[in-house]
């Protein structure tokens, strides 16, 4: 620690920290635009100038090593004077154009422009403009009004590990460009709005569609993957305008999946807004009543092993409480959430979470990803595997990959096959990489969903157990065996128990006629073609997809923006989303829809409150009472059931084919959708 | 004053002479009132009366949707919304005012950066029913066609004191 003076203030600071740093730990705010605390410091807007003792100049504090007994000074005459300089000078080529501004309101030149701009310009000169350049449908780009803090290009060459973006020429005639005219192929590109401090990178979906000062804020969980990213819901009236991400270093940082961020245009396109039933082989309108009696006739005299429910991927965990007790009073075990028909050993929570945690990624030094490409299913957590890899340096942090050898990973990743012989191999110590597991302190091993879904997958994730213990990833202090979901509910599922009991029928035995009625929360995810032609269909969720279109009943459900909820990541941390907006129409919270038709079916359940529903949770799996989630280590290495499948020599394939249109909110966004036409079937775009 | 001469004044009915030539002075003075509704009064350029949204001369209508009146109106009775129009400008697809909160403060005015919304000189637009006075954009526009003349003379004229 290094003693230094801010303002007369005596603060202590981690040696190497910057002035900047310093300055924040005193509590002193130093306006800044090109310094961000999660990307490299460039030092080109000069606009945190300090003084420091004994320098005859005022310094960049973003850049400006602290030495110890050091003095800063943030608010003399000197420093008021350099930064309005500065401000002038950024004023200068920067357009007047606030009033069509789409960060008018919340804008980082704005903001300190008030602090420390002039009232009129001196300069009479004309003013530069830039050609405007294409980075995709996300991102909407007015190049005029930047200012050269090379924020965006150190995100994408940094942070997102697709160095697209770049500078050309110099001085006043700087641009920032991606060189050629095409998409930035980052799946968090939608974070160079959030980080440009000007209006030079908008949002396109966005655009024009509201001001900071009209929303109403909600803090939420993402449901598109299974991180469990932390976001803000902002709405206006009815509907949830934009999300953006939350700051949570534990989780996301303040980074947010493009899925996550721009699927907002799906929530009112394909909804769900009223019951309906099938007369004559055809949907129509119906009333609550008349869709919950339909139900209770129909589920009348059919024994409990003859009804199963699906849970979809992006359900909180109150929901599939509700649906498993009201399975329960129904007499049915026939109950899962694994609409991919993924397999695990339940019996231990260890064996299906994300073990060392997502900032356990920080303190890993060898890391095994087997059969997922996290890039694809969890963007912010490839962000930072990207993060740690970048921090240890050149070989600092060896990464191999099982599976998928053509993904770009972001990252140096050794493919060392594509399939669980290579596992095999592994094991055996054959593969040069073994002993870069077992030389590691914090060796990682991430099995995905490739792995897991094929039928030999729990003898996969066996291997890999074994394969943890066998290089010292699963010790006392350590826990480095992870299975990375991709469902946001899933872990909640697995939690609440939502498999199927004993002599109960998973998601497979309840297709191809399994049961006799069949009831889908959200699931849409799984081959709805199979479903018995005589199976009694009854959909309770928010879009009209797969699922809607094969019911025989319809009960309109709730949005994650609509419905308090607790949702669980794949690290197995339980966290709660608030009610952005009502739902639309009739459709009401999910738990709500389960209580009233238990009620209807004589089947009453025992919670009338979401607090009462909460503790039934709490009861079911002490987890969702428990405040925080912390990691830790395990000493008992007891592996996983391997199952009955034994290992096959098939290549591990991606679990993901479109990344843009995962789920059935997705599906409904016209953003969405143009994205996957860009990004993942450019072919078709382009003969089009 | 002695008692004699307070008798003299009573006598004289000298208070009743000097009041009736206050009333005849004015008998004969100009009218002060004016007979609405065939003749009005002169107003200030600064009149703040019925809205309008301008237009600029080659027909483009002023209004970008910053919606800084929106925010600024202490009544709350504007309403905005926007949306890129084709040629990706940003421009208003509603803009409602309810006439009936209005407060005619003239804030909105002093906020719009490209003088699009003004307060014009009409004072007439009483109507029969309350609907009539939720303006929206379509009426608010008819009224700065209407209206451009007066209002362009009206800013011109307060311009040096803005």
């Amino acid at each position: 620690m290094v003693k230094v003076t801010v303002d007369g203030l005596p603060v202590e600071v981690p040696a190497g920290s910057s002035a900047l740093q310093a300055c924040e730990a005193a509590g002193k705010e130093i306006p800044r635009f090109c310094y961000h605390e999660r990307l490299s410091v460039a030092g080109n807007c000069r606009m945190c100038l300090v003084e420091v003792s004994g320098g005859r100049k005022p310094v960049a504090s973003c850049g400006f090593p602290i030495g110890e007994g050091m003095h800063i000074f943030t608010d003399t005459e000197v420093v008021r004077r350099a930064r309005r300089a500065v401000m002038e000078f950024l004023l200068i080529n920067h357009p007047l154009d606030c009033p069509i501004c789409d960060q008018g309101g919340e804008c980082d030149l704005q903001d300190q422009a008030f602090g420390y701009g002039a009232d009129h310009s001196r300069y009479r000169e004309n003013k530069r403009a830039v050609t405007d350049k294409y980075l995709g449908p996300l991102v909407k780009t007015v190049m005029t009004r930047c200012i050269q803090c090379t924020r965006c290009i150190r995100f994408s060459t940094e942070i997102a590990g697709v160095p697209e973006l770049g500078g050309v020429s110099r001085g006043e005639n700087l641009e920032i460009t991606n060189y050629v005219e095409k998409a930035l192929t980052s799946e968090l590109s939608g974070n160079l709005i959030d980080i440009c401090p000007v209006g030079a990178l908008t949002s396109q979906p966005y655009a024009f569609t509201a001001r900071s000062w009209e929303l109403r804020r909600t803090d939420s969980i993402d449901v598109c993957d299974a991180v469990g990213t932390n976001i803000v819901m902002h709405a206006r009236g009815a509907a949830v305008l934009r999300i953006v991400p939350r700051i949570n270093d534990e989780v996301n940082e303040e980074w947010l999946s493009d899925k996550g961020r721009f699927v907002v245009d799906g929530f009112r396109r394909r909804r769900l807004d009223r019951p309906w039933g099938r007369v004559d082989g055809r949907l129509q309108p119906a009333s609550w009543q008349d869709a919950f009696s339909t139900i209770a006739t129909r589920l009348k005299n059919v024994p409990g092993e003859r009804i199963g429910a699906i849970a979809g991927d992006m359900c909180d965990a109150e929901s599939m409480m509700a649906l498993k007790d009201l399975m329960e009073t129904l007499g049915s075990s026939n109950i899962d959430c694994r609409q991919d028909g993924a397999k695990y050993d339940t019996s231990r929570r260890d064996f299906y979470t994300f073990n060392s945690g997502i900032t356990g990624i920080e303190d890993a030094d060898a890391l095994l990803i087997v059969g997922t490409i996290p890039r694809q299913e969890a963007p912010v957590l490839n962000a930072r595997i990207r993060k740690r890899f970048l921090a240890a340096g050149r070989g600092g942090f060896p990464i191999a990959m099982i599976g998928a050898p053509n993904a770009d990973p972001t990252y140096a990743a050794t493919v060392l096959g594509e399939g669980p012989d290579t596992l095999a191999k592994l094991a055996a110590g054959e593969l040069p990489f073994a002993d870069v597991l077992k030389n590691a302190k914090n060796p990682m091993v991430i099995v995905g969903h490739g792995a897991l879904t094929r039928p030999d997958g729990q003898a996969i994730a066996k291997a890999c157990w074994d394969l943890a213990v066998q290089v010292g990833a699963i010790t006392a202090g350590w826990h480095g065996f992870n299975v990375l979901h991709t469902a946001a509910s899933r872990v909640a599922g697995l939690d609440l128990g939502l498999v199927p009991g004993t002599g109960g029928r998973d998601v497979a035995g309840m297709l191809d006629g399994g049961v006799d009625v069949l009831w889908l929360l959200g699931a849409d995810e799984f081959a709805t073609d199979r479903i018995g032609p005589e199976t009694f269909v009854i959909y309770q969720g928010h879009h009209g997809d797969a699922g809607a279109a094969r019911a025989d009943v319809i009960l309109p459900g709730t949005l994650y923006a609509e419905k308090p909820g607790t949702y669980t990541n794949t690290e197995g941390r339980v966290q709660e989303a608030f009610r952005a907006i009502m739902p639309p129409g009739d459709a009401r919270e999910d738990w709500r829809i389960l209580r009233a038709f238990s009620e209807v079916a004589g089947r009453k359940l025992p919670y009338d409150t979401l607090e009462a529903l909460r503790a039934r949770m709490a009861r079911a799996n002490p987890v969702f009472g428990q405040p925080a989630w912390v990691r830790h280590g395990t000493t008992d290495t007891t592996a996983p059931q391997a199952g009955p499948v034994s290992v096959s020599s098939d290549p591990f394939r991606p679990v993901i084919a479109d990344y843009y249109l995962t789920h059935a909110v997705c599906r409904a966004s016209p953003t969405m959708e143009t994205c996957s036409g860009i990004y993942v079937h450019p072919a078709i775009e382009a003969a089009e | 004053m002695g008692t004699l001469s307070k008798a003299a004044r009573s006598m004289l009915l000298s208070e009743l002479v000097t009041g009736m030539s206050v009333t005849l002075k004015a008998f004969f003075k100009p009218k002060a009132t004016i007979n609405y509704p065939y003749e009005k009064g002169v107003l200030s350029p600064r009149f703040r009366g019925e809205h309008a949204l301008r237009r600029y001369p080659n027909g483009e209508e002023r209004c970008i949707a910053c919606k800084l009146c929106e925010a600024t109106c202490p009544a709350e009775a504007i309403t905005i919304e926007a949306e890129p129009r084709d040629d990706g400008s940003r421009r208003t697809t509603r803009y409602d005012i309810d006439m009936t909160k209005c407060i005619y403060c003239g804030l909105c005015e002093e906020a719009c950066p490209v003088d699009a919304i003004v307060e014009g000189p009409n004072y007439e637009f009483a109507t029969e029913t309350r609907e009539e006075l939720m303006y929206n954009k379509d009426k608010l526009l008819a009224n700065g066609d209407r209206w451009e003349s007066v209002l362009a003379r009206r800013l011109e004229l307060d311009a040096p004191y803005r």
